[in-house]
């Protein structure tokens, strides 16, 4: 689980992008972003999420979004998010999601 | 509301750690201008995403060029400006592809303008490469 803190803007999406490549990089798959402190997200910053998402959906995992306020959670519908990625209202919904397994998108 | 026009001017380095004061002097803009929270944020997001490209596209991540917004608050509406020197593009170029499509090509860009595009009423464009590249964004104001 990776919990995000603050803004992700093109400025500090970089280094969200080499956490989750470490992240699969030491071998997981399965990987939950908890939004329940993030303020402010941009395209570079949902850019990140789409990036991954194709490599690890091929290897058998995925990527489960949680706890996204309101005014986070309108820029990930502006462009249809919802329908692409699991994004869960908490982090034990996001558990669950994956343990009814099964990939959106 | 005040029934004048007033106008805003902001210089900044081309570094993205700028982003974040940029989406700060807009959206307080937008406040004065009677926005909701949740106007604001979209406000924000489409400033945000003109001035990243400029600063990654055309300006390549130089950060000792300059980003220049011109903020106009009507009594009708709110245009922005952001002007910058960079190598710049052609518009009429930018494929704009479905998030399903760039998810399946890994990529990780060309979102930009169109977020710019849902969020404003009006977005347009005004090349002259190297010299001065002016994108202008329109929202309309709620009475």
């Amino acid at each position: 689980m990776l919990a995000l803190d603050g803004f992700l803007d093109a400025h500090t999406a970089p280094q969200f992008e080499e956490t989750i490549q470490s992240e699969i990089s030491a071998g997981r798959r399965n990987l939950i972003i908890d939004c329940g402190k993030l303020t402010y997200i941009s395209s570079a910053g949902l850019g990140v999420f789409m990036s991954f998402i194709e490599e690890l959906r091929e290897a058998g995992g995925d990527i489960k979004i949680c706890s996204v306020a309101p005014k986070v959670l309108q820029v990930f519908e502006i462009l249809g998010f919802q329908s692409l990625f699991d994004i869960v209202d908490t982090l034990p919904e996001a558990v669950a999601k994956f343990q009814e397994g099964g990939q959106k998108g | 509301m005040a029934d004048y026009e007033r106008r805003f001017l902001l210089h900044v380095p081309s570094s993205t750690e700028n982003l974040a004061l940029i989406r700060d002097f807009v959206g307080n803009i937008g406040r004065q201008a009677g926005m909701v929270e949740t106007e604001l944020s979209m406000l924000e997001l489409a400033v945000d995403e003109a001035c990243a490209n400029v600063i990654e596209h055309a300006y390549g991540l130089d950060k000792t060029q300059e980003v220049i917004m011109r903020v106009t608050l009507d009594v009708d509406c709110l245009k922005i400006q952001v002007i910058d020197t960079g190598k710049g593009f052609d518009p009429a170029q930018i494929e704009q592809k479905d998030v399903k499509k760039l998810i399946a090509e890994r990529r990780s860009g060309g979102l930009g303008l169109r977020m710019m595009k849902l969020v404003m009423d009006e977005v347009q464009y005004q090349m002259k490469p190297g010299e001065r590249n002016e994108l202008t964004m329109i929202k309309k104001l709620k009475k």
